[in-house]
């Protein structure tokens, strides 16, 4: 197990890159904590699988280096680098039983005997499959098959990292949460660095301690769940996170009073004088339908359980609002905004209140 | 199940089909199951004979020896193409120009009409004017294969390894590629060596173009007429006379309709038999993996 650091790392697919167009992954500098769950997540061809396959060493980036603790592991070839991958599609070999399966990456190392029995006996106890230890893994479901691929990982006591490449893709809706939750257990039971590939939101708040949220070869935020909730570092991160995303309104900001076509709302601080595009975005949580504040026209009502999602027109902006499943909403509504739920965003990126923009 | 409506008009919509199967199979068959229980001897006159020409056919010698060289030739000829098939596609390119061009390549052969691919290695040898003949004449190699026996079975295995190998090159690697990526990444990370690769990702991913690639080299080896006929024509004496050229020889040469019918009739149920026990001894591991 190791740190993992990315220094200047970045990726085109083109010989020769010319502009920041032609990088699949813009240059990113980061450490990645020893023992800790991170999430990529991102839309289709953000970047993120590149960056997973630089990691593991399936694809040798352009430029930029990679250390796993302190050793430069840019050119070592994948096998050199104990790292384990858990791909979208399940990877097992088939004509294999799932002891064997499970065994083969210690085999291939040159572990035998009954240092390797006990391992593989402990893994399979681990991911609940010591009792089909004899099966041929052809004919196992998909995510019995998706535990053997991480098994398969595990088994080795040195590995540096798992890596999961979308591994929930082809699970069953009731065996991903009973994975999803086996998978956090490991975690936390043996403490192996985890990076999880995904474009499903939920995945990533539930399973990680830092969601890194990538778009078009860029990372915009690393992050807490909760901070990626609460103080969305870019607009793209408000919108794509959260059911429905961040509300997002042009806006002009003058001290801590924000302009917007419907009206004034006041903010929770006072801001400089931004340059720019300027917006505020508030989430759907913290919009109040009352009596008094701003005018709007509701359009729909869905009700999706446990609350509802009111959509609204804003003057001409339409916006998304949560209430509580059972409240009232008047015949004249009118809502108004958590001053301290609103964020500022200039050009794209978050402003701190009073203070610089903020950039990933 | 019972309230489905019963409707016997709906055969005649099977008749077309029947018909068709009628004429282009079944009734040529039956014809020749005609002649094989019958003797003539001319002024079209026949006489029932029974199963007589079938316990002769069981019995003679002379097929037995052109069956026992069938099964020589098809064996050797499996052993050489399957491994050396796997081999080539396992080195073809991936992808690129370079993977056109060495499909196309080796798709050639499989284009040559078979009398065409006989008259080329029929010149092609000839120690006075072919090209491999003469290079081995003028290297001190006694080769003739006209003449030798053992030159003669090299030419015709080469022949057929030259004309067919691409088939099993072109299945086999068109089950290569249909094996994921993901597949070889987990097997780098997981250290697995190139044989390893081979022989748990690769072998169990080919197994069913394999099974189809063999299929078809047996059942075609085992029926070869056009080639080794036009190149040794048998030759020399009966060395090369497979079941095929032997079974012309007894109904065009000899006119022996009754023995030669009975014959074919038997030749038809061995390749039958064969394939169905190839098909069955290779589909039993899925089977019994399926049952589990």
């Amino acid at each position: 197990m190791a740190k993992i650091t990315l220094s200047g790392l970045a990726h085109s697919y083109l010989p020769h890159p010319k502009g920041p167009k032609d990088y699949a992954l813009k240059r990113i500098d980061h450490e990645w904590e020893d023992g800790a769950a991170y999430a990529l997540l991102g839309p289709s061809g953000c970047g993120k699988t590149t960056l997973l396959n630089m990691i593991s060493g399936l694809l040798q980036p352009s430029e930029g280096r990679i250390f796993f603790g302190a050793t430069d592991v840019t050119d070592m070839a994948t096998a050199e680098r104990n790292i384990a991958q858990v791909f979208q599609f399940p990877v097992v070999y088939d004509t294999m039983t799932v002891y064997e399966n499970l065994a083969f990456p210690l085999r291939n190392r040159g572990v035998r005997g009954e240092a390797a029995d006990a391992r593989v006996r402990e893994i399979a106890r681990m991911i609940g499959m010591d009792d089909r230890l004899n099966d041929k893994a052809r004919g196992l479901t998909a995510d019995a098959k998706q535990k053997i691929s991480l098994g398969r990982g595990m088994v080795r006591n040195d590995v540096n990292a798992i890596l999961f490449d979308e591994p929930l893709t082809v699970i069953d809706p009731h065996m991903k949460w009973e994975l999803r939750t086996q998978l956090k257990a490991l975690h936390r039971q043996f403490g192996h660095t985890m990076i999880y590939v995904t474009h499903d939101q939920t995945e990533a708040l539930t399973f990680a301690d830092k969601v890194v949220v990538m778009t078009e070869g860029e990372v915009v935020q690393i992050g807490t769940p909760a901070e990626l909730f609460e103080r969305p570092a870019h607009t793209f991160v408000g919108y794509f996170i959260g059911s429905p995303g961040m509300n997002l309104l042009p806006a002009q900001v003058e001290g801590s009073v924000a302009r917007i076509p419907a009206g004034e709302v006041a903010l929770g601080a006072a801001y400089p004088a931004l340059s720019g595009e300027v917006e505020i975005g508030i989430r759907p949580e913290f919009i109040r339908v009352t009596g008094d504040g701003l005018p709007v026209r509701i359009r729909r009502v869905e009700d999706v359980g446990r609350h509802k999602i009111v959509r609204a027109d804003l003057a001409d902006r339409a916006i998304d609002i949560m209430v509580p499943e059972g409240a009232e909403i008047p015949a004249e509504p009118r809502v108004r905004f958590e001053p301290e739920a609103i964020n500022v965003y200039a050009d794209g990126w978050r402003v701190a209140p009073g203070g610089e923009r903020e950039a990933a | 199940m019972n309230d489905k409506p019963v409707n016997h008009r709906a055969w005649f919509m099977v008749l077309p089909v029947v018909a068709l199967v009628a004429f282009s199979a079944a009734l040529p068959l039956m014809t020749v199951v005609n002649y094989s229980v019958q003797d003539t001897f001319g002024n079209n006159q026949f006489f029932w004979a029974g199963a007589d020409w079938f316990e002769k056919t069981l019995t003679d010698p002379r097929i037995h020896n052109a069956f026992l060289r069938q099964i020589l030739f098809s064996s050797i000829i499996l052993a050489i193409e399957v491994p050396l098939g796997v081999f080539i596609a396992l080195n073809m390119p991936k992808k690129g120009v370079w993977a056109s061009a060495c499909l196309i390549l080796m798709a050639l052969p499989l284009l040559i009409p078979w009398n065409v691919v006989g008259t080329i290695w029929q010149i092609f040898g000839r120690v006075d004017i072919g090209l491999l003949g003469r290079t081995l004449a003028g290297l001190g190699i006694d080769y003739n294969y006209t003449q030798n026996p053992i030159d003669a079975w090299v030419t015709i295995i080469v022949m057929d390894v030259w004309h067919w190998t691409s088939l099993v090159a072109l299945l086999a690697y068109a089950g290569l590629r249909s094996i994921p990526d993901a597949y070889y990444q987990a097997a780098k990370i997981d250290q697995a060596s190139r044989w390893a690769v081979f022989r748990y990702i690769e072998l169990p991913k080919m197994k069913g173009v394999l099974l189809i690639a063999i299929l078809l080299r047996f059942m075609d080896s085992f029926m070869i007429y056009t080639e080794p006929f036009v190149v040794t024509g048998g030759g020399p004496g009966n060395s090369t006379t497979l079941l095929s050229i032997d079974l012309v020889k007894m109904a065009l040469g000899q006119f022996d309709l009754g023995p030669a019918a009975a014959f074919s009739i038997i030749y038809f149920l061995v390749i039958l038999l064969l394939s169905w026990v190839f098909y069955t001894v290779m589909t039993a591991e899925d089977a019994k993996e399926s049952k589990r």
